[in-house]
């Protein structure tokens, strides 16, 4: 590629595209219905696009940093405008270019303000670019933050009939969330007069204490670095969301429009788990071992509390929004077993690194499965005239055959069985738990039989069984919804069979990660 | 001594005088089948010309002379108070012009212009007993001036309350002054001085002392001693409230500080006092803060303009006896900025009642509502009076509160005894704002009621006369160096 | 420099013309004022330009009472600089809001920039006296423009307003002639005043006075009790000004006056009562208990309009704990909430009185919510949404800057209220969205006993207007801008705390000063 190419500020431009579409969208009438699809489907087709280009340029053995950008920005306040993306970054990105062109298919008819609902998609997808690509919290928290907005004014307008009190829960929860999280980066940020994640990473274990010394009056320093880490762990778990803070979740997914839901579960709760690989897992090592057992212990809890729930579901949406916790609760499992003190355990680097690779494989396929499984919910939903209830079909098999098919292999994948994507991701989790917090894994497997349990259910519930007369005209997937639903499904099959085209990219920044805790 | 000399000093009070007479004359002799409203332009005009050649007689020739032992003086600052004085006269005479509630025109003006020269001699006296003598000649055409509206029994009740107040103030004043010759045997401010401060606290001084000053109290209606000033204010036909309240103020500010500076304060602190204090001091500031919290709080409950004016120049009489408490030059020059300030701000806003009583037929707040849409100069002269007696910048009450409170201040360092007279001061002058606003609001904000639609005239000279005082005010309180600076330097020289 | 002096020139010769102009034109009264307004902003501009940072820059020097040592001094530094381009954004905005005003419009105008001058007066003051004088100047206007032109209880509010006010200006007097006394009578100039070493004993004293006394314009809670009943009987222009310049001329009083004059103030007593130590602690406590106290009580407001009066009292917390933290983070953090809040209250004041208030006649949210107005106003509710985000502090927008800063000032020096406060801004949330949801994206029709007059729904309510559409456009701008570039004011704020006029400041917080 010319240099010229390469060095053009691909990241900005990549958060900047839907940016200005998605402002572009919310000044225009809501007559242009048309219009405002084809510059949805545009703009984030063209994302997609750079997201690939980058892929391609991206120099995977490293595993550094890569199409760094940085600028003075705010001196006093030591913000820099600080971009750049290393493997895990890339596969964020690429999620969520992935993600977005699906949701925006799925939102087709839509038909109220049309283009005020794409417009805000858009600007959910340039918040999570800008999320997914800063290095520095000014920054990252303004994007994170600007994903908020829309969806709050996608489930708030276009959600079910109870959508006011799930669009104001989801704000009020998250957002106190992120004043937890700004009040403990603003500690941070007096000790050490740094914003930047890779400079506060840098400073290592107990450097973060020593840098408060003589800095806060009357209080212990190690003190105020746990409050900062309570804080910021607050903000992060709201978001994944890590039982007991998920109480928003079931209605928001419920209550959300079928495209927003696939956005929700599929990239922003992506953002949580992200936060706590970007943020707490490098910056506050020391405190995550503090308390290791505790967070493992509410990990374990929240998987099989999740798991149960979702089995006891008899809605759709929210059996898939539970399950979408307990899925993000291995990822949380993984990432915690890796901080285990070196001293505590005999594992391998390599366990760490296999953890560490599952949790970003696993938020990929997590993203990829649960989009489409909620795609499908909105579907049933769609031709049920509104029921969603598991109980409410039965025998579509024999009517909607494709339909049931390519549903099921998605359940499946969400299943964990192997040749799907979903296998690999757990599988890598499990494999480097098990050595590092015996205990917690084990213990967690209970989710994972649950899970099978309360999946077969659906397949049997709504699939097999006697058909239900009231769906005897019930009609397959259309030729668009086809196309829309193949892409998907084959992905999940070929990171199934091939995880490499994914782990390869990250490996090398997985190895840099865990370096620190072998150490 | 001669006769030239004496009357060279004396000229402008003759003057004044020979206007006085002129008015009369010419009142009784020439123009007994004039129209009235002409009458009083011609004999409005006679005494202002007798005021000004008195004014310009003292601007030509500044003297400096002490007849009689203290008897009659004449220095730069009693000539500023002098100015000061006529030209309220004058100010008073031109807005009683259109006043028709006499016959008797020409004994009217007269009245006033005698008024005006008891106080130039009450204000140039060293000596008890001129002063008494001065104070009397004042009062007793004051009492005049204030039952000349006979048709109305509210005239002839003030004028009654205001004698018999006066009569008695000037019983405690006499009584005071003999206590105090009978220990100095002399009548001399200074010899009186040199005895106080010998007697120490002599029960029959400390006796003297705080009789001369509960009448002089009497005289700028501090309060206790204020309960005659709202009837005569309300009573008084407008132009001689107007004038009492202002020319007597200036008057009667001036010779209590003249007393209290040159007379008493020479006397030691008394230990057992709060703060240390003399006993004339303790006293003063009693009446100051009693003057104060009840003036304004008073004021608050009035429904009547003239009422509100009575009791906001209680309030004032307060702030103005912090600057007799505090002794030295910058004290003395901040009270008779002060004083002088007031004096006119409050003519100022007599003027503009004055009107709005003669349109209206009655002085309650109601009648000022939408005075704005009828007449807007009037309005905002008004506004400019009431701003100012509130202390609002950049007019001159604001500055004279400034000037006097860092005064006292100043006058009581190093412990600022005085502060807390002054935060209280400054305190119960954001009370006042609350019934100044009052005013303010029927003007500008209240619409006029419907039946009182009339015709409002507003007479050019009145109007011309108000602007030009409002204009002052403002002047004064925008460049209130041309006046600080030569008060500064005569109070300097007079040693006051 | 002196190109500055004329933003108050321009500002009372403009409202002396519009006295001239004739009764029954109010078009051409509106255009000269908006006129006025805008050289005003210009000249304001012109000047932030020509301003090296970190320089105290003379803009007039002329002795005025010599006798007394009282000059006629204006000068600017980065502070004073981003006040006087608030208030030029503030006014032109104001005037464009006041579009509407028919009745009396001269006198409208010409009090509105009185009092515009009277701000710039007392933001371009170095003397003392000077400076009290404009800031008295201030008050009066206010009171008329509430009382004539106001709506709810205006006379009330106007009242009180004034005398609030009065009554803070009373306390800052006392404190200003004891100084100006200890000083010798000299000079009243702010460098010289800054200068004298007061005794420790009368800065105890003196500081919370004149602190105080400025503070109950800045809404200090328990004195801001004036705040939420003045919003709301002003009429739009006045809201705006009142909020959004007015409320800072308190908080440039504490700072300016109040903390350059008498530093000492803020050492500890000795001795510590619940414990708190110092003038400082208690301050810092008040401010603290105003953010979340406003916030709360803004959360069960009824009356649209009393919800952003009441987020004022919450807001301007930041300022003045901004101001107690006594670090550079949290002084630059206040004066940047200082113009931002100017910014943001300007634009929310404005959607609740002139495009919500003027049109509806109603401001209680529950008849509003029967009124589907994201449908009838979309102008509106795109406007209100956005100045709701940023008045909840999300970041992009200049309010989050600046809480920011203030929150890491806070955390330096009082942890705990550092948190409470953070309890605050999530109340903030709340209430904004609340008020938000409430007011334009309710989905359910008001119930019949809330709203008698049921035929409400089907009001025709007028589109919003181009003048109301470029205030509005130029206030989000400014917001977002400042927001997204902050070192465009933090470039000019932060170097002015090196000047000399901060030495006693910088001197007695020691070694946390860094």
């Amino acid at each position: 590629m010319p240099l010229l190419v390469i060095n053009m500020p691909w990241l900005t431009i990549l958060t900047l595209i839907p940016l200005a579409c998605g402002i572009l969208l919310l000044c225009v009438g809501p007559e242009r219905k048309a219009f405002a699809r084809n510059l949805g489907i545009g703009a984030s087709t063209v994302s997609l696009l750079i997201v690939l280009l980058l892929w391609g340029a991206f120099k995977s053995a490293s595993g550094g940093f890569q199409f760094e950008e940085s600028h003075q920005w705010i001196p006093s306040l030591g913000v820099r405008y600080h971009l750049a993306v290393d493997g895990l970054g890339l596969v964020m990105v690429l999620l969520t270019a992935l993600v977005v062109p699906l949701a925006l298919f799925a939102s087709w008819n839509i038909e109220d303000r049309v283009p005020f609902y794409f417009g805000l998609v858009l600007l959910l997808e340039a918040g999570l670019f800008g999320t997914f690509t800063a290095l520095n919290f000014f920054h990252w928290f303004l994007f994170w933050e600007l994903s908020l907005i829309p969806a709050f004014f996608l489930i708030k307008f276009w959600g079910g009939p109870l959508r006011s009190g799930a669009a104001t829960q989801f704000f009020i929860y998250t957002m106190a969330g992120s004043i937890a999280m700004l009040l403990g980066f603003l500690a941070i940020f007096l000790a050490t007069n740094e914003f930047d994640f890779n400079e506060l990473a840098k400073l290592g274990p107990g450097g973060l204490a020593a840098s408060f010394a003589g800095k806060v009056s009357s209080v212990d320093p190690k003190t105020v670095v746990r409050m900062a880490f309570a804080g910021i762990f607050l903000g992060l778990a709201v978001k994944v969301p890590l039982v007991p803070f998920h109480t928003w979740l079931p209605s928001a997914y419920a209550e959300a429009p079928t495209g927003t839901t696939m956005l929700l579960t599929g990239l922003m709760s992506k953002m949580g788990v992200y936060g706590f690989l970007r943020i707490l897992l490098p910056i506050f090592p020391e405190e995550i071992r503090w308390v290791l057992t505790p967070l493992l212990w509410l990990t374990v809890i929240s998987i099989v509390f999740s798991a149960g729930a979702a089995f006891a579901q008899r809605d759709l949406k929210r059996l898939f929004g539970y399950s979408s916790i307990n899925h993000l609760g291995y990822c949380l499992l993984g990432i915690f077993a890796v901080a285990t003190p070196a001293a505590a355990s005999v594992a391998p680097a390599t366990e760490r690194v296999a953890a560490l690779n599952g949790v970003i494989l696993q938020m990929f396929n997590h993203g990829l499965t649960a989009a489409a499984l909620f795609w499908f919910a909105g579907l049933l939903e769609q031709r049920g005239r509104g029921l969603r209830g598991i109980d409410d079909f039965g025998g579509l098999r024999k009517v909607a055959p494709v339909f049931c098919g390519l549903m099921g292999i998605a359940l499946f994948s969400s299943l964990g069985l192997p040749g799907l994507n979903g296998f690999v991701g757990e599988f890598l989790i499990f494999k480097g738990v098990f050595p590092l917090a015996s205990w917690a894994a084990a213990l967690a497997v209970i989710g994972l039989l649950i899970t099978a349990i309360f999946i077969l259910g659906i397949l049997q519930r709504v699939f097999n069984g006697p058909l239900n007369t009231r769906w005897s005209a019930w009609p397959d997937l259309t030729q668009r919804e086809r196309l829309l639903a193949f892409p998907a499904i084959a992905l999940m099959f070929v990171l199934g069979i091939y995880p490499q085209a994914l782990v390869g990219a990250i490996n090398g920044t997985v190895v840099r990660m865990v370096e620190r805790f072998t150490i | 001594m001669n006769y030239v000399e004496l009357l060279s000093a004396a000229a402008p009070e003759t003057m004044v005088v020979l206007a006085a007479f002129a008015v009369l004359a010419v009142g009784l002799f020439a123009m007994r089948d004039v129209e009235p409203a002409i009458r009083r332009l011609i004999e409005v005009m006679i005494g202002c010309v007798g005021c000004t050649a008195a004014i310009g007689w003292m601007v030509a020739l500044p003297q400096h002379t002490d007849l009689l032992g203290g008897i009659f003086v004449v220095d730069s600052v009693i000539q500023v108070v002098k100015i000061a004085l006529l030209t309220l006269t004058i100010l008073a005479l031109l807005i009683s012009q259109d006043s028709d509630f006499t016959k008797h025109v020409g004994e009217y003006f007269a009245l006033i212009l005698m008024a005006a020269a008891g106080m130039m001699f009450l204000v140039s006296s060293e000596d008890i007993l001129f002063i008494f003598v001065s104070l009397e000649l004042t009062s007793l055409c004051l009492y005049v001036l204030a039952a000349f509206n006979k048709g109305q029994e509210q005239s002839a009740e003030a004028a009654i309350k205001y004698f018999l107040f006066g009569g008695m103030s000037a019983a405690f004043t006499l009584f005071g002054l003999s206590l105090l010759y009978g220990l100095a045997h002399s009548t001399n401010l200074a010899e009186i001085a040199v005895a106080v401060r010998s007697a120490g606290l002599d029960p029959l001084v400390v006796l003297g002392i705080v009789m001369t000053l509960v009448g002089f109290g009497f005289k700028v209606a501090a309060a206790p001693f204020h309960l005659w000033a709202p009837d005569v204010y309300q009573g008084a036909p407008l132009p001689s409230a107007a004038f009492i309240a202002s020319g007597s103020k200036v008057a009667g500010f001036f010779i209590t500080a003249r007393v209290v500076s040159t007379g008493f304060a020479g006397q030691l602190p008394n230990q057992a006092l709060p703060a240390g204090w003399p006993v004339w001091a303790s006293l003063l500031a009693i009446l100051a803060a009693v003057s104060m919290v009840l003036g304004n709080f008073a004021a608050i409950v009035q429904t009547r303009v003239r009422r509100l004016l009575a009791y906001s120049a209680i309030a004032h009489a307060g702030y103005m006896l912090l600057g007799v408490i505090a002794q030295g030059t910058p004290a003395t020059a901040s009270l008779v900025y002060y004083v002088i300030t007031y004096a006119l701000t409050t003519l100022g806003a007599f003027g503009v009642v004055a009107i709005v009583q003669q349109q209206t037929g009655d002085d309650r707040l109601t009648d000022f509502a939408g005075l704005a849409r009828r007449s807007p100069g009037l309005a905002v002269c008004m506004m400019v009076f009431i701003l100012s007696l509130a202390g609002i910048p950049p007019l001159a009450g604001f500055f004279g509160k400034f000037y006097i409170f860092s005064a006292v201040l100043q006058g009581s360092a190093p412990g600022m005894k005085a502060l807390w007279l002054v935060a209280m001061a400054v305190a119960l002058s954001a009370v006042s704002l609350y019934y100044y606003l009052q005013v303010l609001k029927q003007i500008f904000v209240v619409p006029a009621s419907a039946e009182k639609e009339i015709h409002f005239r507003t007479p050019l000279l009145q109007q011309v006369v108000l602007a030009v005082v409002a204009l002052t005010v403002i002047v004064l309180g925008c460049a209130p160096e041309w006046l600080i600076h030569r008060l500064t330097g005569v109070t300097a020289v007079a040693g006051l | 420099m002196s190109i500055l002096a004329w933003t108050i020139y321009l500002s009372f010769i403009g409202a002396g013309v519009l006295l001239l102009l004739p009764k029954d034109e109010p078009r051409l009264v509106r255009g000269f004022a908006l006129v006025t307004a805008l050289a005003g902003l210009a000249c304001a501009f012109c000047g932030t330009l020509r301003f090296h940072p970190g320089a105290i820059a003379t803009v007039a020097r002329t002795r005025w009472i010599p006798s007394l040592g009282i000059e006629y001094y204006l000068a600017v530094d980065g502070i004073s600089l981003t006040l006087l381009l608030l208030t030029g954004l503030a006014a032109v905005a104001g005037i464009l809001f006041s579009w509407n005003i028919e009745t009396r419009t001269n006198e409208f105008f010409a009090f509105y920039l009185s009092l515009i001058g009277g701000v710039y007066g007392v933001f371009l003051s170095f003397d003392v006296f000077l400076l009290f004088v404009f800031y008295e100047i201030a008050i009066i206007p206010k009171y008329f423009i509430i009382a004539i032109w106001g709506s709810t209880r205006r006379e009330y509010g106007a009242m009180k307003l004034a005398l609030y006010s009065f009554a803070g200006s009373a306390m800052v007097l006392v404190g200003l002639i004891a100084a100006f006394v200890l000083s010798g009578a000299k000079s009243m100039s702010l460098l010289e005043l800054a200068k004298f070493p007061f005794p420790h004993s009368f800065q105890l004293w003196a500081f919370p006075l004149v602190f105080v006394g400025f503070g109950i314009l800045a809404g200090l809670w328990p004195f801001h009790t004036w705040a939420p009943t003045g919003h709301v009987a002003a009429p739009t222009a006045a809201s705006m000004l009142l909020a959004g310049v007015v409320m800072k001329l308190g908080a440039y009083g504490c700072l300016r006056v109040a903390m350059t004059l008498f530093p000492q103030g803020l050492d500890p007593w000795g001795w510590t009562v619940l414990g708190l130590g110092s003038w400082r602690d208690v301050l810092s406590l008040l401010a603290v208990i105003g953010i979340v106290y406003g916030a709360t009580v803004a959360l069960v407001q009824r009356d649209f309009k009393f919800v952003i009066g009441y987020s004022s009292v919450s807001h301007m917390g930041f300022v003045l704990l901004g101001l107690m933290t006594l670090n550079p983070f949290g002084l630059m953090g206040s004066v940047l909430q200082m113009f931002s809040h100017g910014v943001i209250a300007g634009l929310l004041f404005a959607v609740v009185g002139r495009m919500v208030y003027d049109r509806t006649h109603t401001r209680e949210l529950a008849q509003l919510e029967g009124m589907s107005l994201n449908t009838a106003l979309p102008f509106a509710a795109a406007t209100f949404t956005l100045a709701s985000i940023a008045s909840m502090g999300l970041p992009g927008f200049s309010g989050f800057v600046a809480e920011l800063q203030v929150l890491v000032g806070a955390w330096h020096a009082y942890p705990a209220l550092s948190i409470l406060t953070g309890v605050g801004v999530l109340i903030g949330i709340a209430y904004s969205l609340r008020a938000l949801l409430k007011a334009f994206f309710s989905d359910q029709p008001a119930s019949d006993q809330t709203v008698p007059n049921s035929g409400l729904q089907h009001l025709e309510l007028s589109p919003i207007s181009t003048p109301e559409r470029i205030g509005a456009t130029i206030l989000v701008l400014a917001s977002l801008l400042i927001g997204l570039y902050p070192r465009l004011l933090l470039d000019l704020i932060g170097p002015s705390f090196g000047s000399p006029l901060f030495d006693g400041l910088r001197k007695c917080v020691g070694s946390s000063w860094s």
